[in-house]
């Protein structure tokens, strides 16, 4: 009930004194509210929840998995390798 | 944004997980108060990763399950005026009043909508003037901003014929009334990650000092809730207690400020009975006098109906974490999410419900069944 989905803004307008645009989830596209996203800008990633986005999601957060898998890699290459 | 690859996830879950079993030298109970942490729990049997001694249990964190029958009976009485079209989110519609439900209801001819959004309740009242268009408000901290901008809209564009059945809950309540049970047993909660992008972190940090608990705010991917329950495993083992933000590339600290505005304008906090647990102080939103022309309790005078739920359920011990699904003798025998007995079977977020969907049946169960006797 209270999953929000993340989407990639396409547009921003005004409609009916909100702040509305169409977010792209992975293809397919809704109309949603970005009144409480007002720095949002073409391209960024929002959460959605029943057409309401919640908050931007921030890139530099989410690339952080990625730098972990980097350690990761790393980490097993000091590994020894095992006998056969 | 880069997704991650399969190959990708599997190494992370297994690196969270080995970092859980390297840390773990005790046992620990670690509640999540979200339902949709609790499907993804099971659906990925993630407890089923984790050391023996890490036990997940999984308090009132869906606000379908925890809607009182009572609200649901009126919705059902409201739902019923010729005149009315009842909007409602998806998950609402099978849940059980004492007489039926809003989708046998529609079977019968009452005009109930299931919306995407809130807003849409808003273009169908502009759109059906001669009708009252109802729409029913449910939902944690996640869903309030959206169905507050709804009523905040609906009263600025002075759409009369709108009004909002209000059943909002609030996550800290329920986590410090599971705190302060005597019989209580949590040690640290996985917070919920997406009433905390409205909400923030602030209001956690008194409950985490006052209980010495961690309370680790997390995500609804399996890799969130790995590195959640890692974290709180980590902060338990080391004698910490306090908020930690495993979800920040959602979270902020402080929150959405414009929605805390916006929430405390239209609604103020009200004591609000929680299915399958009771009354509990201050655990609820409902809409301020201002809004009293779009509330539906006072627009259709249901206010004053009550009821009372089946006594067999277990529910109640369920959600505090005293008992798992599996305790219960009446689980997927004479509850069942087609005829649940109550809240924490009623909806697929619920932890009955997950239990039944994923197939956990309990073991002496398993056992009787295959020795063929009934």
């Amino acid at each position: 009930m209270c999953l929000g989905v993340p989407g990639r803004v396409l547009s921003r307008e005004q409609e009916d004194g909100l702040l509305m645009g169409r977010v792209d989830f992975g293809g397919v596209s809704r109309k949603v509210c970005l009144e409480h996203v007002q720095d949002v800008a073409l391209g960024d990633y929002v959460l959605v929840h029943v057409g309401f986005a919640l908050s931007l999601i921030d890139a530099q957060e989410a690339r952080k998995i990625f730098e972990l898998l980097r350690e990761l890699d790393q980490l097993g290459e000091l590994q020894p390798e095992r006998d056969p | 944004m880069r997704r991650l690859e399969p190959d990708e996830s599997r190494r992370l879950a297994e690196h969270w997980a080995n970092e859980i079993a390297r840390t773990t030298t005790r046992p620990w109970k670690i509640m999540e108060v979200c339902g949709g942490q609790t499907q993804t729990i099971v659906k990925f049997g993630l407890d089923q990763l984790l050391p023996s001694q890490i036990e997940l249990l999984h308090g009132p964190g869906c606000p379908v399950c925890v809607t009182p029958l009572e609200m649901i009976d009126r919705a059902l009485a409201i739902a019923r005026a010729r005149d009315v079209i009842f909007c409602s989110f998806g998950d609402m519609l099978r849940v059980p009043g004492s007489d039926g439900d809003l989708l046998g209801l529609k079977a019968q001819g009452a005009d109930i909508r299931v919306l995407y959004s809130p807003l849409d309740a808003l273009s169908i009242a502009r759109q059906n003037p001669e009708r009252r268009v109802v729409f029913f408000a449910i939902g944690f901290e996640t869903t309030a901003p959206a169905n507050a901008i709804a009523i905040q809209q609906a009263r600025q564009r002075g759409l009369g014929n709108f009004s909002a059945l209000c059943s909002h809950v609030l996550v800290p309540p329920a986590m410090l009334a599971i705190l302060q049970d005597p019989e209580q047993c949590v040690q640290a909660f996985l917070g919920p990650g997406h009433v905390c992008s409205v909400m923030g972190l602030s209001e956690y940090e008194p409950i985490a000092a006052q209980f010495s608990v961690p309370i680790v705010v997390t995500g609804f991917e399996p890799l969130d809730l790995l590195e959640g329950v890692c974290l709180a495993v980590q902060h338990l083992e080391a004698g910490r207690s306090g908020v930690d933000n495993q979800y920040a590339r959602v979270v902020q600290a402080e929150g959405n400020l414009a929605s805390q505005r916006l929430l405390a304008s239209v609604f103020e906090v009200c004591d609000r009975k929680w299915r399958g647990i009771g009354l509990l102080p201050r655990s609820g939103l409902q809409l301020r006098d201002e809004y009293s022309a779009h509330d539906a309790l006072k627009v259709f005078e249901v206010g004053d109906l009550t009821s009372d739920e089946p006594a067999e359920c277990i529910s109640g011990q369920i959600l505090r974490g005293l008992k798992k699904p599996s305790d219960c003798p009446a689980f997927g025998e004479r509850c069942t999410p087609e005829s649940p007995l109550g809240a924490t079977m009623v909806s697929s977020e619920g932890a009955c419900a997950a239990y039944h969907a994923y197939g956990r049946v309990p073991v002496a169960r398993l056992a009787r069944g295959a020795g063929g006797v009934q």
